[in-house]
């Protein structure tokens, strides 16, 4: 499960929405599966099908993450046109078998927010959780 | 010189659950040779068999991403940190 305040959870996915038509990212902070802060970081891909989370913006945000208490648990990005799923390229890239990867899904009307988890190639979805 | 190394969260159960390392090095491909010869793990994670930075790795001495410096040739001295972050990556 992947808890997630609701400021994080709206700062998200107003994110994500924000950086259409390309696909946004960024990382998700907290303690444990409760992520408390979202750090919203540029996509250097500057790309509508993948996305490059900007490495300073990574460095800033864990930085900033340490000096809070919390940990960079999980990372956000947008499906601009495609379902709020991992995609072959994501399960493969996945740096971290310890984080939750999130996906937004702008392909509908309103956002999809859908998270996972991806260890060894082996996608497995979880329920998200908005706590106040 | 001593150098602090910032250790990923993937990375860690390679150094016994360590986030920082501190080691005695005047270049970045000395950190990388200290940190392994330490944590035999970590060989092959930040820098290939064949001596180049791993193109899933980011290393930043202090704010400066080292693909901008020398690579691994950049020079470090005391008072700096090395941080090694995953690069973070994918697609639809």
């Amino acid at each position: 499960m992947l808890q997630i305040s609701a400021d994080a959870h709206a700062e998200m996915v107003a994110h994500c929405w924000a950086g259409l038509p390309l696909e946004a990212c960024g990382l998700l902070a907290g303690t444990g599966d409760h992520a408390t802060r979202c750090y919203p970081t540029a996509n250097v891909a500057e790309s509508a099908v993948v996305y490059t989370v900007d490495p300073k913006g990574f460095l800033r945000a864990d930085r900033d993450a340490e000096s809070q208490g919390l940990a960079i648990l999980g990372v956000f990005h947008s499906h601009t046109h495609t379902a709020a799923y991992p995609s072959p390229t994501d399960v493969a890239q996945a740096p971290d078998p310890g984080w939750h990867y999130v996906l937004v899904s702008l392909a509908e009307g309103a956002p999809v927010v859908r998270s996972y988890r991806i260890i060894d190639g082996n996608i497995d979805e979880e329920p998200v959780v908005l706590v106040q | 010189m001593p150098v602090d190394v910032r250790i990923p969260t993937m990375l860690r159960p390679h150094t016994g659950g360590a986030a920082a390392v501190t080691v005695d090095a005047s270049t970045i491909r000395e950190v990388v040779d200290q940190l392994v010869a330490a944590h035999p793990g970590l060989a092959g994670q930040i820098v290939t068999p064949d001596g180049a930075m791993h193109r899933f790795v980011n290393v930043y001495l202090n704010d400066d991403d080292i693909r901008y410096l020398d690579k691994l040739e950049t020079k470090v001295g005391e008072g700096d940190t090395v941080s090694i972050l995953p690069a973070v990556a994918g697609g639809s």
